[in-house]
């Protein structure tokens, strides 16, 4: 493997990534405010849904990343309902959304574009285009950094940056303001909150809402960024890998950076080499893909440093008994 | 006292949320520009209107009762089994290693086997998350999620590598031996002299699951390991004061879980396709979750739930067959009784209560 290979791998590894993180942060605001998500999948579902049947029509990437945004936003009002209103079983509203996006995209994908669920695939201003850096191509030929720096570094849609900054901003958010205070506060012991004269309710709903936007961005991404265009269950258990990598970076922003992009190596491997040769054993890609599951499960239970999940996590708040 | 009586409790709110589910249903199918009343008219013609409809409707309500007991049996210990899923793929790879480790002679003798096979690959499937649960905490949501995929990847992994016959393209194991086919209840009826059924896959699995109906109601309400079960699911500090063991209950119930989930397996793979495929569970797993909320978690609802589960599958096809509509609006149907028995249930219970309360109130005075 030389020099060129590593970085055309690390290259696929951040594009891969990418939704995992936007999820992941969803669900890590989401769960630090006490609201389990396991909607992720399903709001990533509608959102690639959404984005990429506007898009089409408009032929806007913009205006499909909008309709993203929207998409998920209506599951995540429809959890915010069912979990913080009327105070209901947080994992059975994930899983009725996760099945609510795989028909309602599918079922809305025929009766409007008649093409067995898929929408047509995009073409120029449909789709996010990759950015260029400055110098990117001047430098292309230093050695060792100009690979990095033109190849890696650069020629990534506008999302992927977004994704990145996104990390040091939610770590601000939540450790360095008030919101930010309230938000883990109302996760560990919403009593309290309550107590100090804040509303549980609508934080919880904030961070619900927050969820939904980087769910909509999350999915825009995989249909206008990575590819051209919505396919049936496109989201591919993206969903759930972004769950385990919440968990694997123990609901903190900078861990989850490193935790998706473990995982989306991984999957950048698996897709490279389909039977990888390590000399002694060949790995199958099945166990590749199954890796970030296994590591989670070894992760959750607690044989590698803890994952202590946010104490008032799955319980609705009832405010008076 | 309670603020209602039982049977709103029991039969009034599911049919409340059942009723809201396919208001809004209809509304999605006028919304695609369809006609609901036509709609539902093809699928009771296509799943109930003949014997042949029945045959599929019967047999994919076999599968759904199997995953919703095993769910069930999982909710009285307040413990949320999503991995019925997996449980009943691997459960699927136990019935397949039996099917094809011996030249079985007859029906009879491969299927307690299978169902041995099926029942102890389930179970240990539901081991791992079990154990983790009861002994390090982990939460039993996300690793039975995250065992559903590995189950996945392992069985793509088994039937490509392993099981495929030679020469085969197809990830798929080889056909069982003659000696395990399962008596059709199309066969039966021949038996019988009559004619029933022609052609569907309803099999003798489906009286297995009736019996297994009877059972887990004799274990939750009969036994002491049921009393055991409910105790720990409603409280589980009352339930250690009372010298039940946590461990002891969470991994004996999700044991029972996971072996009725694989036991599944025995409809599906010996029963229908009469080998190992991929993908052969089909989402029954993800059913069984709505089974056992509409049902309320008891064996006869599960069975009643199951049947309509059953229906709309097999109604759904036909949808796909005759009309426009697509398939995946079954999808959509699952995920509103979902929404609506499971997670929204308080939207129907409050004023429920309310209105009870206030005719209570008017009674006595």
């Amino acid at each position: 493997m030389d020099f060129a290979t590593i970085i055309q791998i690390l290259d696929s590894a951040v594009r891969l990534m990418t939704p995992l993180l936007l999820a992941c942060l969803a669900g890590l605001y989401s769960e630090r405010s006490g609201v389990f998500d396991i909607g992720l999948e399903g709001k990533m579902l509608m959102a690639a849904f959404t984005s990429a049947s506007v898009a089409f029509v408009t032929g806007s990437a913009w205006l499909g990343l909008l309709a993203g945004i929207a998409g998920s936003m209506a599951l995540s009002l429809i959890h915010g309902l069912a979990s913080i209103t009327f105070r209901g079983n947080q994992l059975i509203s994930g899983v009725a959304i996760n099945f609510l996006a795989s028909g309602m995209t599918v079922l809305l994908g025929i009766k409007i574009f008649g093409l067995g669920g898929r929408t047509p695939a995009l073409t120029d201003g449909g789709r996010f285009n990759e950015v260029t850096l400055p110098f990117a191509d001047a430098l292309r030929d230093v050695p060792f950094l100009g690979p990095i720096y033109s190849e890696l570094i650069s020629g990534h849609t506008i999302l992927v940056y977004v994704a990145f900054a996104l990390v040091p901003l939610t770590w601000w958010v939540l450790f360095r303001t008030r919101f930010g205070l309230r938000l883990r506060a109302v996760g560990e012991n919403p009593a309290s909150v309550d107590t100090a004269g804040v509303s549980v309710t609508r934080l919880r709903f904030a961070a619900i809402a927050l969820a939904g936007i980087l769910c909509g961005l999350a999915g825009a991404y995989l249909a206008t960024g990575l590819s051209a265009g919505f396919v049936k269950e496109m989201t591919a258990g993206r969903g759930f890998i972004a769950l385990a990598a919440l968990i694997f970076a123990k609901w903190r922003p900078w861990s989850a950076l490193f935790a998706t992009f473990l995982f989306g190596l991984l999957e950048a491997i698996a897709n490279r080499y389909p039977n990888l040769d390590l000399g002694i054993v060949t790995v199958p890609s099945m166990f590749m893909n199954a890796l970030p599951y296994i590591l989670t499960v070894i992760i959750l239970a607690g044989f590698v440093g803890r994952a202590i999940p946010p104490r008032a996590g799955g319980e609705p708040y009832v405010k008076e008994r | 006292m309670d603020k209602m009586p039982k049977w709103a409790d029991v039969i009034l709110t599911p049919l409340i949320s059942l009723l809201l589910a396919m208001i809004i249903s209809a509304l999605v199918i006028l919304a695609i520009g369809e006609s609901p009343t036509m709609a539902l008219k093809t699928m009771v013609d296509g799943a109930l209107g003949s014997s042949y409809g029945w045959g599929f409707t019967l047999y994919y309500t076999t599968n759904f009762i199997f995953t919703g007991l095993a769910v069930a049996v999982a909710y009285h210990a307040s413990l949320f089994n999503i991995g019925g899923e997996g449980q009943a793929m691997v459960g699927g790879l136990g019935v397949a290693l039996v099917c094809l480790a011996l030249p079985w002679p007859h029906w009879g003798i491969a299927l307690p086997a299978a169902m041995v096979g099926a029942a102890l690959f389930g179970a240990a499937w539901a081991l791992i998350p079990a154990y983790l649960q009861a002994k390090r905490g982990s939460h039993i949501v996300i690793t039975t999620i995250m065992f559903n995929f590995i189950a996945a990847a392992l069985l793509n992994y088994v039937l490509v590598n392993l099981l495929r016959p030679v020469g085969s393209m197809d990830p798929a194991s080889a056909r069982f031996p003659e000696g395990t086919h399962l008596p059709a209840l199309t066969d039966m009826a021949a038996a019988l002299g009559m004619e029933w059924g022609r052609n569907t896959p309803v099999n003798i699995t489906f009286f297995i699951a009736i019996v297994a109906c009877v059972l887990v109601w004799l274990l939750i309400w009969r036994t002491r390991l049921g009393y055991e079960i409910r105790a720990f699911g409603r409280s589980e500090p009352a339930a250690m004061y009372a010298g039940i063991s946590p461990v002891r209950i969470t991994v004996i119930a999700m044991l029972i879980s996971g072996g009725l989930a694989g036991l599944m397996a025995i409809n599906n793979v010996m029963g229908e396709s009469e080998r190992l495929v991929l993908n052969a569970v089909e989402g029954a797993g993800f059913i069984g979750i709505a089974v056992a909320l509409m049902g309320r978690n008891h064996p006869f609802g599960v069975f009643l739930a199951a049947l309509l589960f059953g229906f709309l599958y097999q109604g759904g096809g036909e949808l796909a067959l005759w009309t426009s509509i697509p398939r995946e609006l079954i999808i959509v149907i699952q995920a509103l009784v979902i929404l609506f028995t499971g997670a929204l249930d308080n939207m129907v219970r409050m004023p429920l209560e309310r209105l009870f309360l206030a005719m209570r109130k008017r009674g006595d005075a």
